[in-house]
């Protein structure tokens, strides 16, 4: 049974249908890209599934449970794991913390031990702070485990962003415009990683992405959406060259 | 090594805190031994202690979780007067130690109710309704504390809001809470010790719960809430732990304040200490504990020092607090501060400017 199993999913705001109709079925350890023009309902589509929006029709299995509607602490907790397109760290915690944060419900104990430091305390902390160094070592970034997150450059930040995400031992990953404001190097570099953290977590990742380059390179299969509609799925070469998929991009005749 | 050679940044807030608040009592200590702590000096020591808890207790909600509450004073307030009363009731059949310990632990959990009361409702929303609900909550609280009667005869305990005659009582009864004289013949328990034991047990809790997995969860809501519920963070849970902790002791402040007092009254608690303790937190630096601590006392102390200026006294006060404000945070000092600080450091280990370099950088 797939992973994730997404059927006929919708939202409407007001009298507005943001995504309808969205079907998607994501293996275990498997790329998958999610694309289409600006405006498409690809982010929004993220939110449902991770439990920001509730869906207004459709429903979501994730891992044999219907998690359609649940909120995101639950769909967290279930492994679903995300990235923002704005960079979304906790910007005046030091890059550690941050990975720590992602593990807030990997590696538990209560206030009472963090108040009078008790000896699940400090084995706890010790899990963690080596687990995300580790992490943060994967990453190349674990030399800048003290600084600030504001303090690391944007590519670094994205990948911190990753790190945190990571950290939450996902069995999905969704990633909302990794690339976004990424020079070509950058963009080579992220390619490499994210493949390393298919193969090395053996998890799903699903992403939006808007440099073709990078969907049609490392993605197995793609969903393209428009107007909220899926308009053409496939793999890579299906899809660049569909002939609605052209359209959508290029423009065509509207007649 | 950069481990080796400069402390975590944690570590280094256990330190100064820990170093302010003994520099603080030690001084004092050093001034009384020398006889020349005058009796209105020693009559500030407790009010100070209390508003050094208070500070750090705002800093929780202000600085660390990042909403802003307008009426820290209620809380501190709740705590005083339900301490206190039980102290002049209950606890005046109780062995004295052991009424004083009780007033603090029913002083504080009354606090951490009204905290549960008012956080319930208003951390589930975001924006800016915790300073409304707050504000409105301190006004509510010090207007129905200041008409309240309530006296005690033998047939039992009588309440009112009107006045004394209103709550017909027997001759014999005994009158506990006179409205807006407030509680009255509070036998006084006042050691500058106890202040500084509770600043301390105060510090290890906050600074604790700050380097934890709570912690860094409540600073996560402040950086950034939807990245923090979506590593599954319980938004409303954490929200409701810093503030109801922080409720808890300012209700502490609030009995440790209140005893040091034959009498109680509610006008004390109003609106302006509760800015003013916000104005602690903020010129202390939003979420430095340290700050709050120097903040507290210096803004405590200067008012009173400044006393021989009569009329002038407010106008200098306002620019201290304009001058302190802009060293906090102007660009320009800031730089200052930090090349000062370099320079130091640089002296200290000899080594010249390499070292400095590479602090910059990071």
């Amino acid at each position: 049974m797939a992973l994730l199993e997404v059927k006929n999913l919708g939202i409407s705001f007001g009298g507005l249908q943001a995504v309808s109709g969205l079907d998607l079925t994501v293996e275990s350890g498997h790329l998958y890209g999610l694309i289409g023009p600006n405006g498409a309902g690809k982010t929004t589509a993220f939110n449902m599934l991770t439990g920001m929006y509730q869906p207004t029709e459709g429903t979501i299995t994730f891992d044999g449970v219907n998690i359609t509607g649940k909120d995101p602490e639950y769909i967290s907790k279930a492994g679903i794991a995300r990235t923002f397109q704005n960079i979304r760290l906790f910007s005046a915690m030091s890059v550690l913390d941050n990975v720590k944060v992602g593990m807030h419900n990997r590696v538990t104990y209560g206030m009472f031990d963090g108040v009078f430091r008790t000896k699940k305390y400090h084995q706890k902390e010790a899990e963690m702070n080596e687990k995300a160094q580790k992490l943060l070592d994967v990453f190349g970034i674990g030399e800048k485990a003290d600084y600030a997150a504001s303090q690391l450059p944007y590519g670094q930040q994205r990948k911190l962003e990753i790190c945190r995400a990571l950290a939450s031992d996902p069995k999905l990953l969704l990633l909302d415009e990794p690339a976004a404001g990424m020079n070509p190097n950058e963009t080579a570099e992220l390619m490499e990683t994210v493949r390393k953290v298919r193969d090395e977590f053996g998890i799903a990742i699903l992403l939006i992405e808007h440099d073709m380059k990078f969907v049609m390179g490392i993605c197995e299969d793609i969903t393209v959406l428009e107007y909220g509609k899926i308009i053409a799925h496939g793999d890579p070469q299906t899809v660049a060259n569909d002939p609605e998929v052209i359209k959508a991009y290029l423009g065509g005749d509207d007649d | 090594m950069a481990k080796k050679k400069k402390m975590s940044k944690s570590a280094r807030t256990y330190l100064t805190s820990f170093l302010l608040v003994a520099i603080f009592y030690g001084a004092v200590e050093a001034i009384r031994l020398s006889g020349n702590l005058s009796s209105k000096a020693a009559g500030l020591l407790i009010p100070v202690c209390a508003y050094i808890m208070m500070a750090i207790s705002l800093n929780l909600v202000v600085g660390f979780l990042g909403e802003l509450s307008l009426g820290h004073a209620a809380f501190m307030s709740a705590g005083a007067f339900v301490g206190v009363f039980f102290y002049n009731t209950a606890g005046a059949s109780l062995p004295r130690w052991l009424a004083v310990v009780l007033a603090f632990l029913i002083g504080g959990l009354a606090a951490g109710i009204f905290g549960m009361i008012v956080g319930v409702p208003v951390l589930r929303l975001s924006g800016d309704y915790l300073a409304i609900v707050t504000l409105a909550f301190g006004e509510i609280l010090k207007n129905v504390l200041n008409s309240l009667y309530i006296g005690v005869d033998s047939a039992g305990v009588h309440f009112s809001l009107k006045d004394q005659f209103s709550l017909n009582m027997e001759p014999t009864g005994k009158v506990l809470m006179k409205g807006a004289m407030g509680i009255t013949g509070i036998k006084k328990f006042s050691y500058f010790s106890v202040g500084i034991l509770l600043i301390v047990l105060t510090l290890l809790f906050v600074l604790n719960l700050m380097n934890s997995r709570a912690g860094r969860a409540i600073t996560a809501i402040r950086d950034d809430d939807i990245a923090a519920k979506s590593v599954g963070i319980n938004l409303t849970r954490y929200k409701l732990m810093a503030f109801v902790s922080s409720a808890v002791i300012a209700g502490f402040a609030g009995v440790l304040y209140a005893l040091n007092f034959a009498s109680l009254v509610a006008k004390k608690f109003d609106y302006n200490l509760s800015i003013n303790i916000l104005v602690m937190v903020v010129l202390g630096g939003m979420g430095s504990i340290p700050g709050a601590i120097v903040a507290a006392i210096v803004l405590t102390v200067l008012p009173e020092l400044l006393r021989g200026f009569s009329q002038y006294r407010m106008f200098i006060y306002s620019i201290v607090l304009i001058v302190m404000m802009l060293f906090n945070r102007a660009p320009a000092f800031v730089a200052w501060r930090q090349r000062l600080g370099l320079k130091i450091r640089n002296k200290k280990d000899g080594s010249g400017v390499s070292s400095g370099n590479a602090k910059k950088e990071g």
